[in-house]
């Protein structure tokens, strides 16, 4: 049996010891001396959260297929934990080996979210590594982070050894021979950081240097030695239907907040919504073949025995062969007690078909996202989504028994005014009406519910929208309340309930997003004062962060409030992400000037990313 | 056919909870593609039953479970195919059919446990509490408080008490495990130690439950026969 890192007097005090234990089925066990290299993948929160995420199981298995790699797991442990960790000097452990992570070769962190920023340097300072990628010697291993978030690494870059801009999948084989090469040759850490900048989509934050304006604007970027690229371009995985994809997931013991088979269908999004970071960073379009997604959901069903499966990707329904992949999965599993989860559908004819099949009307409920109130800001957005096709859709579903209705809208959106904000309180009523309008009294399953749920907007790097100004928490509050208030003059006010998001949050987030390396100064002090779980609402501490802000004289208010010219210099400008920067000023401008663009298969708009030669771009030159 | 599997749950598998086990057995049973048969309506379960939680940080080689299914299958190949699919710690030990219909229900038919009790490094009990240990049990009466959420009580479990004895370094245990009697361990130890007169610390016995009864004969006869000696293994 293998000996845990914990002993059983913490493990029983604590919350879900699961969380700690690893030897989840399908979990991979290596004999350690057998290995060169060890690699342990991290998602930075809660181990169900974590256990809940694709990408890292994605390469957990790619990696464990070769024979010279072990990769293993960690996750953030709890708060309760924590503090036994620290107070006991306990390293943090990898689950599979429960061996200390500072013994790693690597330790790869995949960056989903700015608010998990806090956690980042909570693993790293109970693994007993230090933050600072400059105070680490040779002992400790090589830190590395991925996925979204890294499309703007700079507040983070000085805690990392290395960024991987793009797909896991492409260029981790080159990077993982290269340090197997590097130790066979005796060399250092930073031979081999100078050999991994040479590898496309590899970022080494210590080989470039920023320089500042007077104005606190980014005044140059550049590689500090020569034959370190000026450019890292993101990595795509071309040909979706023969790239990797696991055989089997890793089944935890404890319910994980996504407890099932999530099968990709496509990565990438042909809308082209103008405050949509996926949409962007994930160009071009690429589907799956239908017939490989049958087999790879058969074989992950037997090989996890989960009960429901989930198909995952940006707008669902743009998959050109849905229709195919949905019968055939109702036909396929729905006699042997396996569900099937259709997130992300917009809301038509087939999709309440299919709806109707795989859920109970009763108790589900229909989601629109027109994520503006008015058909102005929908068509700055470049949400091509109409009043008329919400109302029909509700419409049809009131017909088919539904009676819920869930609505998201963003507040704080570029050009908004009161209008727009307003018209979120009108359409919900119009939708109320509908429902009365359409179901006559005796077939109403009671009263309509609307929920209405309202986020403040971030400008994230690679949208159009990277150049716009956020609101102050007041500000943002203040569009809640007109929302509210609007809401509470309706007719039906009674049926539609209005939630919002913290505005204290959204704030820090739009710090995080956009800021540049001066920022890393900020996260550090705020961890050090004892901000963690940011992301969580029961342990976010807006105080903390303030007082982080005064102690390094960073000033909170230039990175939110400012709108940047579209001449400026931007942190993140050094990386490639397919869409070209003139792309996204054009698209800026048509925002302001409330142009709708067509999305990718109506016609290309010459983002840029047609030169990785797959997917949506060479769809009709077939 | 229906039918009763036996089995262990060892080392790090303590810690997974009771609701937790079912979940992770629902999914071994589709990953090792037994014909369960399920229940009507419009979200289908399969049909199973548990017979008798096991607290965390328990481990144990005496777990029951029922389960229907809607083929027939030798029950060493049940065996074999879940033992295919097992994280390490949990094992399948034997499957037998047993009879159909309620009364036959592995949760209705526990009466009681056999345990296995041994003391954590260094926090073994001080005194000469062998020797003592037969004048504790052939008391009249074995009183010990007992705090649920409605109410705090004094209740005497010496009819609980099966058996009582020491095996070398451990104790063994007999106790009554229905669901209107049931009895656990570490409450007849800490009862052992404020009779001793011993201030026990936190954590200080490891138990493991080795196997689980139903009672054939009556309250003044108990008869006690092992939940998977009601079946039989079949082809």
């Amino acid at each position: 049996m293998r000996k845990l890192a914990l002993n059983d007097e913490i493990l029983l005090e604590i919350e879900s010891p699961a969380r700690y234990i690893g030897g989840e089925v399908n979990s991979v066990m290596k004999d350690k001396a057998a290995v060169d290299i060890r690699f342990c993948m991290c998602f930075p929160d809660v181990y169900e959260i974590g256990m809940s995420h694709l990408g890292i199981q994605i390469l957990y298995h790619l990696f464990n297929q070769r024979e010279d790699v072990w990769c293993e797991r960690v996750y953030s442990p709890w708060t309760d934990l924590d503090a036994i960790m620290r107070k006991e000097n306990i390293p943090l452990f990898a689950l599979e080996s429960q061996e200390p992570v500072k013994n790693f070769d690597f330790l790869g962190i995949t960056i989903q979210y700015e608010m998990c920023y806090t956690n980042i340097l909570q693993i790293l300072d109970l693994a007993q590594i230090p933050l600072r990628a400059s105070q680490r010697g040779e002992e400790f291993p090589i830190v590395i982070g991925g996925g979204p978030c890294a499309y703007n690494p700079e507040p983070l870059a000085p805690f990392f050894d290395l960024f991987y801009i793009g797909e896991g999948e492409t260029v981790y084989d080159q990077l993982l021979d290269t340090y197997k090469a590097n130790r066979q040759a005796h060399g250092t850490k930073a031979d081999f950081l100078r050999k991994a900048a040479q590898i496309p989509g590899i970022y080494v934050p210590s080989l470039y240097k920023e320089t500042y304006n007077e104005n606190g604007t980014l005044a140059s970027f550049s590689p500090i030695e020569e034959g370190v690229p000026e450019k890292i371009q993101k990595q795509v995985v071309v040909d979706m239907t023969h790239s990797f994809y696991p055989k089997t997931l890793v089944v935890p013991f404890i319910k994980a907040t996504q407890d099932r088979v999530t099968l990709e269908i496509q990565r990438g999004c042909i809308r082209g919504c103008r405050f949509c970071q996926a949409g962007m960073i994930y160009r071009p379009t690429r589907e799956k073949d239908v017939e490989r997604l049958k087999e790879c959901a058969r074989e992950l069903i037997l090989a996890t025995g989960h009960e429901e499966i989930s198909l995952t990707s940006l707008s669902s329904s743009d998959y050109s062969q849905l229709e195919e992949l949905v019968n055939y999965l109702i036909d396929e599993f729905k006699s042997r007690g396996v569900n099937i989860s259709l997130p992300s559908l917009r809301i038509d004819a087939f999709a309440l078909d299919v709806m109707s099949k795989v859920q109970d009307i009763r108790k589900s409920s229909l989601t629109f996202a027109p994520e503006a109130g008015s058909q102005r800001l929908r068509d700055v957005i470049n949400k091509g989504l109409t009043e008329e096709t919400i109302l029909q859709g509700a419409r049809d579903a009131f017909l088919g028994g539904w009676n819920k209705v869930k609505l998201y809208f963003m507040l704080g959106l570029p050009t908004e005014t009161e209008d727009d904000m307003k018209g979120i309180a009108h359409l919900a009523e119009k939708i109320a009406m509908e429902y009365y309008d359409t179901v006559p009294k005796e077939k109403r399953n009671g009263k309509v519910q609307i929920t209405v749920s309202t986020s403040f907007f971030v400008p994230k790097p690679f949208t159009p929208f990277q150049w716009a100004a956020m609101y102050s928490k007041e500000d943002f509050l203040g569009k809640a309340k007109v929302v509210k208030e609007e809401i509470r003059a309706q007719l039906n006010q009674k049926s539609i309930r209005y939630n919002w998001h913290e505005a204290d949050v959204t704030i820090l987030e739009g710090f995080l997003a956009r800021g540049d390396r001066k920022a890393a100064d900020v996260i550090e002090t705020a961890y050090r004062k004892g901000a963690l779980y940011d992301a969580w609402s029961e342990t976010f501490h807006w105080e903390i962060w303030m007082d982080a802000f005064k102690e390094t004289g960073v000033d909170l208010d230039f990175y939110t409030l400012r709108e940047r010219s579209t001449d400026e210099l931007l942190p993140w400008d050094f990386i490639d992400a397919g869409v070209t920067k003139e792309f996204l000023k054009k698209e800026w401008k048509r925002a302001i000037s409330e142009e709708m663009t067509p999305n990718c298969r109506m016609k290309c708009s010459g983002c840029g990313a047609g030169r990785y030669k797959g997917g949506v771009c060479v769809e009709s030159k077939n | 056919m229906k039918v009763r599997i036996k089995f262990a749950k060892l080392g790090a598998m303590k810690f997974i909870g009771h609701l937790d086990t079912m979940r992770y057995f629902q999914k071994a049973i589709r990953r090792a593609d037994i014909p369960i048969a399920y229940s009507e309506g419009f979200s289908p379960h399969m049909i199973m039953s548990f017979a008798a939680p096991l607290g965390v940080g328990t481990t144990s080689s005496g777990e029951y479970f029922d389960m229907q299914l809607a083929q027939d299958m030798p029950t060493r190949e049940i065996v074999e195919r879940l033992n295919g699919t097992m994280a390490e710690g949990m094992d399948v030990l034997s499957a037998v059919r047993v009879e159909d219909g309620k009364a036959s229900k592995a949760m209705s038919l526990v009466a009681a446990a056999d345990y296995r009790v041994t003391f954590r490094e260094g926090k073994e009990f001080t005194s000469d509490w062998k020797e003592k240990l037969k004048e504790y049990i052939s008391q009249p009466q074995i009183c010990v408080f007992k705090k649920t959420k409605r109410s705090e009580k004094t209740v005497d479990i010496k009819p609980y008490i099966y058996q009582f004895a020491i095996q070398g370094d451990k104790i063994h245990l007999q106790l009554a495990a229905a669901s209107s009697n049931y009895t656990k361990p570490e409450q007849v130890m800490d009862g052992f130690a404020q009779w001793l007169g011993i201030e026990q610390k936190p954590f200080s016995y490891m138990v493991h439950r080795q196997e689980v009864y139903a009672d054939n004969g009556n309250e003044e006869n108990h008869q006690f026969v092992t939940l998977e000696s009601l079946g039989e293994e079949v082809e």
